[in-house]
């Protein structure tokens, strides 16, 4: 994996996208600034409100690039036709960023219904039900394709074991329906059964999706590393990301073979919160020290990630997600001097 | 109260704990002198002239007749070459709506207090069509299946239900966004519907956006409606929310005027015929029948025995955290009925 580096400083893709994107990806480069993290933003609009799909291709060029880039969501909007497909979408399948990575934690300050819950969520990201394939070969019928490669479901439970072996994680559940999809799920299961019998210190099971998401409500913290299709995938993160907190708190990792793309893990784009200095910075400050980290700025990483856990412990700062009136602005400031108390360690970097 | 025209509701007790939830359901019923009229039928697949298979002549009269049926667990057979006992039923009465009122149960803690909606879930098309292929070897597509007409009853049967019922507002779950023409004609229809619906709410809202408020407040929400892998999800998901299938009342609407209301736990074979189980999901599924039927204040007052005893927590079956029979738990909802009267 490389990442163009010249004088020691890496270049970076920087996509504010819509909704708060763009004030996020703003506090971010404020953030690395203020650390001297020797990280240069090139930044690409998109602009989703265009028919035409070149914004979108710079933004593929310009990552293909760099290698990296940081990401805010992309608004789509749905009642258009089907010949405006979601930027966002395209941007996955293009980079093959085949692998959806999620790390739903509970953390320390913040007060939810669960704790104790740690999960490591992967997620098939470019096949599945999303492949965007549809048609209405009669007038009122639309047949809506869902495809699952062989392929593609090794590779990506491959990467789920992967992920496993190397934290030391003990056990990977694969989420499906394959009493119902018997072909298609049933495929994506058989793959990863393939795959776990080359793991065998890792215990593999699998649970129907249904049933999935009822004993995540009720009992989280069984549940360890998932691995899933594209749709599940979605259904899943969502509801591991509120039971930890809301949408303002988990990053998001895009991996595929040489491309890496961070965001916030939940890819909102908070439209009616936006400008208004009220969300939350978490996910996307998150995000980005899983971005120094790919690029090997682990340093840099450790210290901002410490900032920002030890600023969410502060109840008076919460934004409103959390149920508390800070701003984000207080936020962002809170974390700087959180980093700064760290002493002159800094300079010596 | 005055006597009122007794009414024939198609039992079907089914397997494992069937049987003895349903016998409960009848006791309970009997003491709050409920006027129905119970038909017992087996629903066992058999093959029908020309191959088929289909459901016992008889079990299709009484149903046909009566409109209205109360069903147990089913078991699903593994390889007895007849298709899930529920995909016939569903295919022979057009069961096109599946209901699932979720509610919390007071005395029944779950981390969620004060859920109060409704799922509204397509039963027929979606991504259940079982339309399948195998394109070339390592190559599966799985076809979703989306009409107009499907939709748009959905659309209707939510929208009325939210009404006959008293309820806000209704919202539809899609991911438009990503399936634009299928789930973009599902959305399509929904809103052409709320025009002739004035007086609720309508709004729309992505699949994910869903999943992630319902988890951190739920009471956000109030109909839900959705096509049916969603709705399969969500369902089981806010059933989740309230204590799980074991609590979960469930109806299906179908074509005809025909609804048959069932308890959607398993048939718990490791149980069965030990007066063990607990009959609250059927229980309430038979209350939300009674309500279909017009018969609220029957409803009412026996799922306010329920309630009432399961609050109490003098006598509570195994699951719900007690050590009492199953015929203990149904005594004590009948002495509360008639301490009512």
């Amino acid at each position: 994996k490389r990442s163009p580096r010249y004088g020691g400083r890496h270049t970076v893709t920087l996509i504010p996208g819509d909704g708060i994107g763009p004030e996020l990806a703003h506090h971010v480069r404020e953030l690395f600034r203020f650390c001297c993290v020797p990280v240069d933003f090139e930044v690409v609009n998109v602009d989703s409100s265009m028919a035409s799909e070149d914004d979108i291709n710079n933004a593929i060029m310009a990552i293909r690039r760099n290698g990296v880039a940081l990401k805010g969501n992309i608004e789509t909007n749905h009642n258009l036709p089907p010949s405006y497909k979601s930027r966002n979408s395209l941007l996955r399948t293009t980079l093959d960023l085949y692998a959806n990575v999620m790390h739903c934690q509970s953390l320390p300050g913040v007060r939810t219904r669960h704790k104790n819950i740690d999960i490591m969520i992967i997620r098939e990201n470019t096949e599945g039900e999303y492949s965007s394939l549809e048609h209405e070969n009669v007038p009122g019928v639309v047949e809506c394709l869902k495809i699952i490669t062989k392929t593609k479901s090794l590779r990506i439970a491959d990467y789920a074991f992967r992920a496993a072996r190397a934290t030391g994680r003990r056990r990977v559940t694969a989420v499906h329906k394959a009493n119902i999809m018997k072909l298609a799920d049933g495929l994506f299961l058989e793959c990863c059964k393939e795959v776990a019998s080359g793991y065998p210190e890792i215990s593999f099971d699998s649970m129907i999706v249904d049933n999935t998401t009822m004993q995540l409500v009720s009992r989280p913290q069984q549940f360890d590393v998932m691995v899933m299709p594209n749709l599940y995938g979605n259904v899943v993160s969502n509801v591991c990301a509120g039971l930890v907190g809301g949408p303002g708190l988990v990053p998001g990792a895009n991996y595929g073979e040489d491309y890496a793309v961070f965001e916030t893990g939940t890819r909102n784009t908070g439209k009616s919160i936006a400008n208004h200095n009220t969300a939350n910075p978490t996910a996307m400050l998150l995000a980005s020290c899983l971005l120094l980290d790919h690029v090997k700025l682990h340093a840099y990483a450790s210290m901002i990630r410490r900032a920002i856990l030890s600023t969410i412990t502060e109840t008076r700062l919460h934004t409103a997600d959390l149920g508390g009136q800070g701003s984000t602005s207080e936020v962002v400031q809170s974390i700087m001097n959180a980093v700064q108390s760290t002493g002159p360690q800094t300079l010596s970097i | 109260m005055s006597p009122a025209v007794m009414q024939t509701v198609t039992l079907i007790p089914g397997d494992g704990i069937g049987p003895e939830i349903s016998s409960a359901v009848m006791k309970i019923f009997e003491a709050a002198k409920a006027p129905i009229r119970w038909e017992e039928r087996n629903v066992t697949a058999i093959k029908g002239p020309g191959g088929r298979w289909m459901i016992p002549p008889d079990a299709k009269e009484s149903m046909d007749r009566s409109k209205i049926g109360l069903k147990g667990p089913l078991k699903t057979p593994i390889a007895a070459g007849h298709p899930s006992m529920n995909l016939l039923l569903r295919k022979t009465f057009d069961l096109y709506a599946n209901v699932r009122p979720c509610v919390s149960i007071e005395g029944y803690k779950t981390p969620y207090t004060d859920v109060n909606l409704v799922t509204i879930r397509e039963n027929t098309e979606g991504e259940y069509s079982g339309i399948e292929h195998v394109i070339v070897d390592g190559v599966v597509q799985s076809i979703k299946l989306i009409t107009e007409d499907a939709s748009r009853r959905i659309a209707e049967y939510a929208f009325e239900y939210a009404r006959n019922n008293q309820r806000t507002s209704v919202t539809a779950v899609h991911k438009a966004n990503i399936m634009r023409m299928s789930d973009g004609l599902f959305l399509r229809k929904c809103r052409e519907v709320a025009e002739n619906y004035k007086d609720i709410k309508f709004t729309e809202m992505y699949l994910d956006t869903v999943c992630l408020n319902m988890v951190q407040d739920p009471t956000q929400f109030d109909v839900l409606v959705m096509p049916n892998l969603y709705g399969d999800i969500l369902s089981d998901l806010c059933a989740g929310l309230i204590g799980g299938l074991g609590v979960t009342p469930s109806g299906n609407i179908g074509a005809n005027g025909v609804a048959i209301f069932e308890s959607v736990h398993g048939t718990a074979p490791d149980i069965a015929g030990l007066d063990m189980a607990n009959p609250t999901a059927l229980l309430l599924s038979a209350v939300m029948m009674l309500r279909h039927m017009g018969l609220h204040d029957y409803g009412n007052k026996i799922q306010t025995a329920c309630f009432d005893t399961i609050r109490d927590k003098k006598v509570l079956t195994k699951d719900l955290g007690g050590n009492s029979k199953c015929s203990e738990f149904t005594a004590e909802i009948c002495r509360r009925i008639q301490d009512m009267a």
